[in-house]
């Protein structure tokens, strides 16, 4: 049985605009804007905690996962921060300012695992 | 009476328009904030086991304008007394070049005894310093893989851990040498047109050009045993308009600022500071 693309399309169109799916990105972006908030303030731990759960409730929310990029590298976890901007590369390659922030977190990246160990 | 009511009017007027100007700018305030970051990064090395470091010499060639070994000796060692939770121990800089010769010269199978009765742990004591064909000068990075043995001599390494009480030893190879090059570079050339803009055009232009080529190799050795811990090696270079004359020591300097974090990263932990952009 073939499904034309219209109706999918017009199916998606439906699910996101439905109220379930407009609550959980406004919750999102609630989450992603108080973790800025804490961030600010050096509470990085419940920033980490709040971006995490604006990953969970909006799984293509660039922002959340540039953030929590941000976040790991605070924190020294080098693996979860590259993991995370991956994920916002991959939902947004465009975006100049997520990639600008990659390139300066691979300049570090790069300068700890420098030189030729032997 | 009617002139403070106006001016408190008037006064009351500003603040309604900045509190609503700043309500819109909340409202619809920017998607981005830039915030400062402090990225802490884990040393390569387990140094738990010493309290004390020992720099002590390098083997080192190349410029004749810079001693390199002097140099790079003072610097680590004030760079990680500042950086680092090691001790520093000052002790007099070893001219290894010298003592790889010695060891070099001295007939396989010299006793190890021997040795201690005629001072400074510089005598052979395994295969790894016996006779080998060093180069009277240190000009490129072949003429340094001889030396390369001194640094295998485990023996030689414990005497002089035993001598210090047993310090993390930090010792390695540097090479700083001149180097000139030509050809074509590309630079950006600003113009003005005729209606006094600014007009920035990449152009090609050939170019004489100088400048100096670092290669330090650092060798992280346990002064318990005297066997290598760890080891890396780096390449960093610059190159000036042969025009400008610009000193052999402001160039290893240059360069070997650029090194330093990363020799500190192997034996401390290091916080590296920068600023992120936070999306909302």
């Amino acid at each position: 049985m073939k499904v034309p693309v219209a109706a999918l399309v017009a199916f998606a169109a439906a699910v996101s605009a439905s109220p379930a799916f407009a609550d959980a990105k406004s919750e999102a972006k609630s989450q992603v804007e108080f973790g800025i908030n804490v961030a600010q303030r050096g509470l990085w731990r419940e920033a980490i905690y709040r971006w995490q759960k604006a990953t969970e409730l909006d799984p293509a929310y660039v922002a959340a996962y540039n953030d929590l990029a941000i976040a790991y590298e605070h924190e020294g976890q080098l693996d979860k921060a590259r993991k995370a901007y991956d994920k916002a590369i991959e939902l947004d390659p465009n975006n100049a300012q997520v990639r600008q922030n990659y390139e300066l977190f691979k300049e570090i990246n790069d300068r700890t695992s420098q030189g030729k160990q032997k | 009476m009617t002139g403070p009511a106006r001016v408190n009017r008037s006064s009351l007027a500003l603040a309604i328009i900045a509190a609503c100007g700043a309500m819109f700018a909340l409202a619809c305030g920017p998607d981005m904030v830039e915030i400062p970051i402090e990225t802490p990064i884990q040393p390569k090395m387990d140094v738990s086991p010493f309290q004390r470091v020992l720099v002590i010499g390098f083997v080192a060639g190349g410029s004749e304008d810079v001693d390199a070994n002097q140099e790079t000796v003072r610097l680590l060692r004030s760079q990680l007394r500042t950086k680092s939770s090691l001790k520093v121990i000052d002790a007099d800089i070893l001219q290894l070049i010298e003592i790889a010769k010695e060891q070099s010269q001295t007939t396989p199978g010299s006793a190890p005894e021997d040795a201690s009765a005629t001072g400074p742990a510089n005598r052979p004591t395994d295969k790894a310093s016996q006779t080998l064909a060093l180069p009277k000068d240190i000009k490129e990075e072949k003429d340094l893989e001889p030396y390369e043995r001194l640094f295998a001599n485990t023996a030689y390494w414990k005497r002089i851990g035993e001598e210090f009480q047993n310090p993390l030893i930090v010792t390695g190879t540097v090479l700083f040498s001149s180097r000139t090059t030509s050809g074509f570079v590309q630079r950006d050339q600003e113009t003005y047109d005729s209606l006094g803009r600014r007009i920035v055009r990449p152009v090609r232009q050939y170019m004489e050009r100088k400048g100096f080529i670092l290669r330090p190799k650092f060798v992280f050795i346990d002064g318990r045993t005297g066997a290598t811990m760890y080891s890396e090696s780096y390449r960093e270079e610059v190159m000036y308009n042969a025009q400008q004359n610009t000193p052999a020591l402001s160039s290893y300097f240059e360069l070997m600022d650029r090194l330093v974090p990363n020799f500190l990263s192997a034996l401390s932990s290091q916080k590296i500071r920068g600023t992120r952009v936070l999306l909302k």
